[in-house]
């Protein structure tokens, strides 16, 4: 080409450069981080786990695409966001629920939590958390019938109590520790293994897309109030949707805080509330209520931690 | 050595210094240079020679009695055919001196080392020799060596961290000028009375800091220190490096001399070393050329006021047609127009990109990852200062501390909705400098 003038080019503001991490890398390193998750999942609950999942993100991709097409909007699918909702709402639910009730739930997450208060970021709770509440409350029977782990499967019952619903209504035999850490216990298809839970939030964690602080927080609140109530902290810290919610769903970027205390604040809160829950109140389990009620006060946690960053040393 | 153990906020941005083993090259002089009338941050100057006067190596062609400027030397010997007004690459107004170059580079008759006993006479050397900061703001040099209070300064800072990727000039300088480096620390140090220096290095340029520290051992300095430093961004800023080698921190618009440090980048201190052996003003500078449409990327020694495409020309000529041409690195470059313009001052690099490195990505929605944040050096919020910016909240940018933003394009370089958020903030910083003007 020589030595020729060229005019005309490119002028943009400084960087010139951005590094390669973009939303849907980011989203991506979530999906990766859920796999071993469904791989447990899948080998306790037999294939219903993989087609429930895969129309759940079917669904969630659907309807964002819809949702945008209708509204207008700039194609938001590709940054994988609604592919993570989906999942995510899939590990919430019974492996044998109903095709359409998980298509309903992935309605509420998608339109009305998050594309009607403006899309990814702008959403004020967790889309999966809500849809799963959503549906918690509008079908409790389908939503409360967990089929059981395939090791614990006899002839005629398939489908029988979690460990918390052992717990709250006292009759049944709580499972071993090692089965609450490796997974083989009923429950949704993604809580169930807190191992393989384990593993993806410390992939998470190294790959730097979530801090620890909200983690290790929650966890801890959840076993020191454990150890309060007289009851077995390891126990506590494996049942339920703890460990999903320690790491995936309280970690949400767009509802949790943004500075490392608001995240300590936020963590210690999930905590107290679930362990709130499932001492004294009616539901055996209470993660995904304790994570939607600290979604709604993250703004004020925010303000408050930003006061004190704003106001305090600064370098 | 002196390491720190607490750092600033910083980011990793991978080099890709494809130039650090080139030796530098020295460009054979063009047939006309365009000298700017701007080449530092204060007033331009006014025009010393005319069209059709004739002009030797280093003659002065343009001063100013302005405050923060220095004056421009011709930079070719030969005669002045032009005076054009221009738009620089800033956007302002510029008026360029053409001079053709008769390539008999005929020292100016009134070229000799500086005769200098006193501090006074040591500025005012430092002014005739048009030096501004090379390390690319382009503050005039003898502004920054008369500071106010000289009995308080008790320590000079060389910056040698060049933290920018692609550019390798200052490297490159430090591997060929090491001996011009140690001499034009110790003017400094002699005339300013300072006690000591630091010669703050990324630990990435290993043979550049054994070289300098060699050197010092052997004339047995012990008041000359090299500091390796990290090698992370924004290492080579000057409010950065000035706490990771002496601990102390200081705000936006608060000179270094304020804690008693005077600071000046690698190329200038070697130019002043230079400058006590020869006399000859600034009218040349060693710059990168590199990028993915530049033939052959090397370091170039060139005249002042050579035109890039002449720049390019010299390296091969483009490999594909340009979109993009920063003048500067990738992160606080400025992007250029046109290869029209002219090699100035503190250009330190000349980075010519094309298609995928040109692209500037669509912008999508802010998760509120907190990364930005978790990237500045100053622990602001960027999300929150674009917020402000568009709601144009005077109250809000305020107390964001909007101000205290070096442009650095940490934040946007870590961004991963690929918001503007550099650019944001200086808009930021126009919103409340246009209010004060107003007395607002």
């Amino acid at each position: 080409m020589g030595n020729k003038a060229y005019d005309n080019l490119i002028v943009s503001s400084a960087p010139h450069l951005v590094s390669p991490v973009d939303t849907s890398r980011i989203m991506g390193a979530v999906l990766l981080a859920l796999i071993p998750s469904l791989g447990v999942s899948t080998y306790v609950f037999g294939h219903r786990v993989l087609s429930l999942t895969l129309v759940c993100m079917a669904a969630c991709v659907a309807f964002e695409y819809l949702f945008n097409v209708m509204t207008k909007r700039t194609q938001t699918i590709s940054d994988l966001s609604a592919m993570v909702t989906g999942v995510l709402l899939a590990f919430n639910l019974p492996s044998n629920l109903s095709y359409l009730i998980a298509v309903i739930g992935c309605f509420v997450a998608i339109v009305i939590v998050k594309g009607l208060f403006g899309g990814l970021g702008q959403n004020v709770a967790n889309p999966a958390i809500t849809a799963r509440i959503v549906l918690f409350l509008s079908f409790t029977t389908q939503m409360n019938t967990w089929p059981l782990p395939r090791a614990l499967r006899a002839a005629d019952a398939v489908t029988g109590p979690t460990p918390l619903g052992i717990l709250k209504e006292g009759n049944g035999v709580l499972p071993s520790n090692l089965d609450m850490f490796s997974g083989v216990i009923g429950g949704s298809m993604g809580e169930v293994s807190a191992v393989a839970l384990l593993l993806g939030g410390i992939f998470l964690i190294w790959r730097q897309v979530i801090s620890p602080i909200i983690p290790v927080s929650f966890i801890a609140t959840v076993a020191v109030l454990a150890l309060a109530a007289g009851q077995d902290p390891i126990f506590h810290i494996t049942a339920g949707g703890v460990m999903i919610g320690a790491f995936f769903m309280a970690t949400d970027y767009a509802t949790s805080p943004r500075l490392p205390l608001g995240k300590l604040i936020f963590g210690v809160g999930c905590g107290c509330f679930t362990m709130l829950i499932r001492v004294f109140g009616s539901y055996p389990e209470g993660v995904s209520f304790a994570i939607l009620l600290m979604n709604i006060i993250t703004p004020h946690i925010d303000n408050f931690c930003e006061r004190r960053l704003l106001g305090g040393g600064e370098k | 050595m002196l390491q720190r153990k607490k750092h600033l906020q910083s980011i990793v941005v991978p080099h890709q210094k494809d130039t650090a083993q080139k030796p530098t090259e020295v460009l054979p002089t063009p047939d006309f240079v365009y000298l700017s009338m701007s080449q530092h941050i204060g007033v331009p100057c006014n025009l010393l020679v005319a069209v059709g006067d004739r002009v030797q190596v280093g003659q002065p062609i343009g001063d100013t009695e302005g405050f923060v400027s220095a004056p421009v030397h011709a930079s070719v010997s030969g005669t002045v055919v032009g005076v054009e007004g221009v738009r620089s690459a800033s956007g302002g107004e510029d008026q360029l001196v053409i001079i053709e170059a008769d390539k008999e580079q005929t020292l100016w008759e009134n070229i000799q080392r500086p005769q200098v006993k006193t501090r006074e006479d040591f500025v005012k050397a430092i002014r005739s020799s048009g030096l501004v900061g090379l390390g690319g703001a382009a503050f005039p040099t003898h502004i920054k060596y008369a500071p106010s209070k000289p009995k308080d300064i008790t320590t000079l800072i060389v910056n040698g961290a060049e933290c920018e990727p692609f550019i390798t000039s200052d490297h490159r300088l430090m591997l060929e000028e090491a001996e011009n480096i140690i001499e034009g620390s110790l003017l400094v140090m002699k005339y300013l009375e300072l006690k000591e220096c630091f010669i703050g290095v990324e630990d990435n340029k290993p043979d550049a800091i054994e070289g300098l520290a060699r050197l010092i051992r052997e004339k047995g300095l012990s008041n000359i220190q090299i500091i390796p430093l990290r090698s992370r961004y924004p290492q080579g800023a000057e409010r950065v490096m000035i706490y990771e080698i002496t601990g102390k921190t200081l705000d936006a618009g608060v000179l270094p001399a304020e804690v008693g440090v005077i600071l000046s980048n690698v190329a200038s201190i070697a130019f002043v070393g230079q400058y006590f052996k020869d006399g000859i003003p600034l009218i040349k500078k060693r710059i990168t050329v590199d990028g993915n449409a530049v033939t052959r990327p090397a370091n170039v020694l060139c005249p002042l006021g050579t035109k890039i495409s002449d720049v390019i020309g010299f390296c091969g000529g483009y490999k594909e047609k340009p979109d993009k041409i920063l003048m500067g690195g990738p992160m606080m470059g400025r992007a250029v127009f046109t290869d029209q313009l002219p090699v100035i001052k503190n250009n330190n690099a000349l980075l010519v990109f094309s298609g995928r490195q040109a692209w500037i990505q669509e912008e999508t929605a802010c998760i509120n990852c907190g990364r930005c944040h978790r990237a500045c050096p100053f622990k602001l919020l960027p999300v929150q200062l674009s917020t402000a910016v568009d709601k144009r909240d005077l109250e809000a940018l305020a107390r964001l501390k909007v101000m205290q933003c070096m442009e650095c394009g940490s934040c946007s370089y870590v961004c991963p909705a690929r918001k503007p958020l550099s650019f944001n903030n200086k808009l930021g910083k126009n919103i409340i400098k246009e209010a004060a003007a107003h007395g607002k």
